[in-house]
C-alpha cells in the first residue's frame, strides 16, 4: 500500500487513484463510504466549484462532490501502482 | 417503490400509474405520500413512491421516510406486500448496494433496471440473467421508462408479486446476515441488521426496546466480534461493497464509447468558471421569467376578480351577504389564485432544473459561499425558492440532512422578497421614490433591488446568528451526487407540476382563503347606522343638484368616503386606534396601523385596506393611492407619509413575517410552536426596530 500522504484533497483534475485507505473518524466521511467511497474504489477528480472546494469525482461513473474537509480522509495511490 | 435518489423512480411511477395517482401526507410529517394505483391482467395494486434513499441507514429526513415506511415504522402507512426496487443501469454500484440491503427483507421483491438507452449508449452492458441469479432469482426487468420499452413485462411480473416464494439468499455479508439471525430470528434481517450496525437509536427504539433487555450481553458479543474497533457503519460499506464490486465485475461490462460533443461540452460547463458563471444566467432567467412572464397573467387575474366581486355586489345588493360574497369569498380566492402564475412558473423551473440534474449543481458550486454563513449549499434552493413564495421555500428545505442546518435555513427563507411583498414595495416606491435616472440605472429600480439585497443580507445574517447561538453545533455536511445531465421527461415534468400546484394550493391556499374572511369580517363589522344613513342623504342630495359624468363621480367619491368612515368604526380601524400610540413612533397613523394589523396573517391585504381607508376603494389603482397617501396628514396638518416614514414602513415589509400560510408550513415542517413563534417575533421585533430607526434618524 503506497504511504505517499496523497490523499482525494491532493489530486489534480483528470487523476485517477485508487482508496487506499480511510480516516472513519469523521460521521461525514462514513456516510461517503456509504456513498461508495471505500477501499479498492476507483475514483476520478473530475473538476471544482469556484476556489477548489467543493471537488468533484467520477465513482463508477457517477458524479459525486465533496468538500475538501473530507476528501483529506481518504489517502488514495496511482491507479496500478500497488498492483 | 424504493430507489436511489435520480434512478428514475418517479418517471417509472408515472409511467405505470399514468394519472391515477394522488398526493396525501403521512400523518404528523409533511413529506408528501405519493400513491398511485396500477390495473394489470384484472390485478389492481397501490404504488407508493417513496422519497429516494441511498441505504437503509437513513441520512436525511426524507431518507427515514423511505425506510420508516420499508419497516413498516410509518403511522398512517400499511407494511409493503412487495418491494419494487428502481436500479439505473448508469449506476449498478450504488444502486445494488441499496438492493442487497432491500433482499434482506421478508418481503417479495422485483427489480427494474432503469434507464437502459441511457447506459447503452455509455457502452454499459448488464447480464440481465446472470444478475438475477447473483441475487437468488429475483425478477429484474430492463426498462426505458421514458419509451415505456418493457413496462409491460414490468407489469406482469408486479401483478404477481404479493405471492413471490424466494429461495433462501446468498447474502452479501453473511456474518451479519448469521449474527441477525441467531439474535433474533422473529425479524427481519434487514432489521435485526440495522440495529446490530447502527446501535440503538431513534429509528430503531421499538425494536431495541423489545430486544435488547433480553439479549443485551449477545448483542455486545455481537457488535464486538463483527466491527472490533472499528466504526460499524464503515465496516457493513467495506463489506457490502466488496461483494457490489465482485457482482459488478460478474454481470456487467463496459466498453469503450467515443465521447460525443454533448459530452464534451457537458464537461466544458462544469468548469469552476463557466459552471458559475452559467449558474448566475439560469438564475436570472428564473427571476426574469417568474417576474416577467407571471405579471400579464397576474394582472388579469386580479381585474376578473375585482370584476367578478364588483359584480357580486351589484346583483346582491348592498348588504352583509353581498359584501362577504364580492368582498369576502371572492376576492379571498382571488387573494390565493394570484400567485399561482407565478407559483406555477417557479415549480415549473424548480422541476426543470430539478429533472435535468442542475439543483444538485447549483448546490455544489454555491456551498463554499454558503458556508461561510453557516448552511451549506443544499440551502441555496429553499432560499431561490422563497423569492416567489416562502411556503415552497420552506418545503423543499427536507432534502438538508441535519436539522438544525434545516432549521436554521427555514427561519431565513422569509426574509427573501416573496411576490405578495412586491406590491407594496411597488406602490410607496412609485409614491416617494423619484423616477430618474441615476447614471444609466433607474432610482425606482436601484430602490426595489436593494430592498431585495437587504432580505437577502438579513436572511443570511439571520441564519449566521442562529448557527452561533440556539442552533450551534458542527458543519452542515456536504455530500451530494450530482446526476449527469439528462433532458426532462415532459410528461413527469407536468405530473409533478400538477401535484405540487395542488400541494401549493390546499397548503397555504386554505390558509390564505380563511385569513382573507376574517380580515374581511374585521374590517366590515360592525356597521354603524349614523353612516349609511349619512351616505343615503348625501346620494340624494347629488341625484338632486349634479347629473351625467359629474354625478357619476359624485356618487363614487361619496361611496369611497363612506366605506372610509364604516371601517374607521370597524373592529379594525378601532384596532388600528388602540395601537396607534404603539406605531406613532414610527410615524404611523391609525389608518397605516389598521392596515398594517390588517397585514398581518396576509401582507398582500394591506394594498386593499389602503385604498378603503384612504376613501380611494378597495380596487384603487396604484397612481390615484400613492396621490391620495402623499396628501394625508396628521390632524395638525403635517403629512402622515414622509421619506423617513415611508423607508421605515419598506423596511418594516422587508422584515416582518406577517403571512400566516408561512407560519403554519414552518409549524409542520418542525413540528413544534416553538419556531413558528420565535420566527413571528423576531422578524416582528426587527421590523418594529428597523422602522423605528429610519423615521427617528430620518426625522
Amino acid at each position: 500500500m503506497a504511504e505517499s500522504g496523497k490523499t482525494l484533497a491532493s489530486m489534480n483534475a483528470g487523476d485517477k487513484v485508487v482508496i487506499d485507505a480511510v480516516d472513519t473518524r469523521d460521521p461525514q466521511v462514513r456516510r461517503l463510504m456509504t456513498l461508495g467511497l471505500v477501499e479498492g474504489a476507483e475514483i476520478e477528480h473530475a473538476t471544482s466549484a469556484l476556489g477548489g472546494d467543493p471537488i468533484e469525482f467520477i465513482l463508477f461513473g457517477q458524479a459525486i462532490s465533496m468538500r475538501r474537509e473530507q476528501a483529506r480522509a481518504f489517502s488514495v495511490s496511482p491507479v496500478g501502482a500497488g498492483e | 417503490m424504493v430507489g436511489n435518489p435520480n434512478s428514475g423512480k418517479s418517471t417509472l411511477f408515472n409511467r405505470l400509474t399514468g394519472l391515477r395517482q394522488r398526493i396525501g401526507n403521512y400523518p404528523g410529517v409533511t413529506v408528501e405520500r405519493h400513491v398511485g394505483e396500477m390495473t394489470h391482467d384484472g390485478v389492481k395494486l397501490e404504488l407508493v413512491d417513496l422519497p429516494g434513499t441511498h441505504a437503509l441507514s437513513a441520512h436525511s429526513f426524507e431518507e427515514m421516510i423511505a425506510v420508516n415506511v420499508i419497516f413498516d415504522r410509518m403511522p398512517g402507512a400499511s407494511a409493503p406486500d412487495g418491494i419494487l426496487a428502481v436500479i439505473d443501469s448508469t449506476n449498478l454500484y450504488q444502486g445494488l448496494y441499496l438492493l442487497q440491503q432491500l433482499i434482506e427483507m421478508d418481503c417479495p421483491i422485483a427489480v427494474a433496471l432503469t434507464m437502459t438507452d441511457v447506459a447503452q449508449a455509455a457502452g454499459i452492458n448488464i447480464d440481465i440473467d446472470a444478475l438475477s441469479a447473483r441475487l437468488g432469482g429475483i425478477p429484474v426487468h430492463p426498462v426505458t421508462a421514458t419509451t415505456g420499452q418493457g413496462i409491460d413485462a414490468l407489469k406482469d411480473t408486479l401483478s404477481t408479486l404479493p405471492d413471490q416464494s424466494r429461495e433462501s439468499i446468498d447474502p452479501a455479508w453473511p456474518a451479519l446476515f448469521d449474527a441477525a439471525r441467531q439474535l433474533d430470528p422473529g425479524h427481519s434481517v434487514a432489521e435485526v441488521g440495522r440495529l446490530i450496525v447502527d446501535g440503538p437509536d431513534d429509528a430503531n427504539k421499538s425494536l431495541a426496546t423489545e430486544l435488547l433487555p433480553e439479549k443485551q450481553t449477545a448483542f455486545d458479543a455481537i457488535r464486538a466480534s463483527l466491527f472490533g474497533d472499528d466504526e460499524p457503519l464503515a465496516a457493513e460499506a467495506r463489506a457490502r461493497y466488496a461483494w457490489v464490486r465482485k457482482t459488478m465485475d460478474e454481470v456487467q461490462e463496459t466498453l469503450p464509447v467515443y465521447k460525443t460533443l454533448g459530452a464534451k461540452i457537458i464537461r466544458f460547463a462544469n468548469r469552476p468558471i463557466p459552471g458559475t458563471i452559467g449558474l448566475f444566467v439560469v438564475m436570472a432567467i428564473v427571476f426574469q421569467a417568474v417576474f416577467a412572464w407571471a405579471t400579464p397573467i397576474m394582472d388579469l387575474i386580479d381585474s376578473a376578480t375585482s370584476a367578478l366581486s364588483g359584480a357580486a355586489v351589484d346583483a346582491l345588493g348592498d348588504g352583509a351577504f353581498a359584501s362577504l360574497v364580492g368582498d369576502g369569498i371572492i376576492a379571498g380566492v382571488g387573494s390565493v389564485i394570484i400567485f399561482l402564475p407565478q407559483i406555477l412558473i417557479l415549480f415549473l423551473f424548480i422541476i426543470l432544473l430539478e429533472d435535468s440534474g442542475f439543483l444538485a449543481r447549483a448546490a455544489y458550486l454555491l456551498d463554499r459561499a454558503m458556508r461561510s454563513v453557516g448552511l451549506s449549499g443544499q440551502s441555496i434552493i429553499p432560499m431561490i425558492s422563497s423569492f416567489a413564495c416562502a411556503v415552497p421555500g420552506i418545503m423543499a428545505t427536507r432534502v438538508i440532512p441535519n436539522r438544525r442546518d434545516r432549521i436554521a435555513t427555514i427561519l431565513a427563507a422569509p426574509f427573501m422578497t416573496c411576490s405578495a411583498r412586491l406590491p407594496v414595495y411597488a406602490l410607496l416606491i412609485a409614491a416617494f421614490v423619484p423616477a430618474r435616472n441615476v447614471g444609466f440605472l433607474n432610482l425606482q429600480g436601484l430602490v426595489l433591488f436593494a430592498l431585495y439585497l437587504f432580505g437577502i443580507v438579513m436572511g443570511v445574517l439571520t441564519a449566521l446568528l442562529l448557527r452561533q447561538t440556539a442552533l450551534r453545533g458542527p458543519k452542515p455536511p456536504f455530500a451530494l451526487m450530482l446526476p449527469a445531465f439528462r433532458r426532462p421527461n415532459l410528461r413527469t415534468v407536468l405530473i409533478q407540476l400538477l401535484g405540487r400546484a395542488k400541494v401549493f394550493l390546499y397548503r397555504a391556499g386554505t390558509v390564505i382563503f380563511v385569513v382573507a374572511l376574517i380580515v374581511w369580517a374585521l374590517a366590515y363589522y360592525p356597521r354603524s347606522d349614523d353612516v349609511a344613513e349619512f351616505t343615503v342623504a348625501a346620494q340624494a342630495q347629488a341625484e338632486q343638484s349634479l347629473s351625467g359624468e359629474r354625478l357619476a363621480d359624485a356618487l363614487e367619491e361619496i361611496g369611497n368616503r363612506a366605506a372610509a368612515l364604516q371601517l374607521e368604526q370597524s373592529w379594525l380601524g378601532r384596532m388600528g386606534k388602540t395601537v396607534e400610540p404603539l406605531f406613532s413612533p414610527l410615524g404611523w397613523d391609525w389608518r397605516v396601523s389598521s392596515a398594517v394589523i390588517a397585514g398581518f396573517p396576509a401582507r398582500e391585504v394591506v394594498i386593499a385596506v389602503l385604498g378603503t381607508v384612504y376613501a380611494v376603494g378597495d380596487e384603487a389603482d396604484e397612481a390615484r393611492l400613492s396621490e391620495r397617501i402623499k396628501s394625508a396628514s396628521w390632524p395638525d396638518g403635517r403629512p402622515v407619509f414622509t421619506l423617513p416614514m415611508a423607508v421605515g414602513l419598506l423596511i418594516f415589509y422587508a422584515l416582518c413575517l406577517q403571512c400566516a400560510a408561512t407560519i403554519a408550513v414552518i409549524r409542520r415542517e418542525t413540528n413544534s410552536w416553538r419556531w413558528p413563534v420565535f420566527a413571528w417575533a423576531y422578524m416582528s421585533a426587527l421590523g418594529y426596530v428597523g422602522a423605528l430607526l429610519a423615521f427617528q434618524l430620518g426625522s
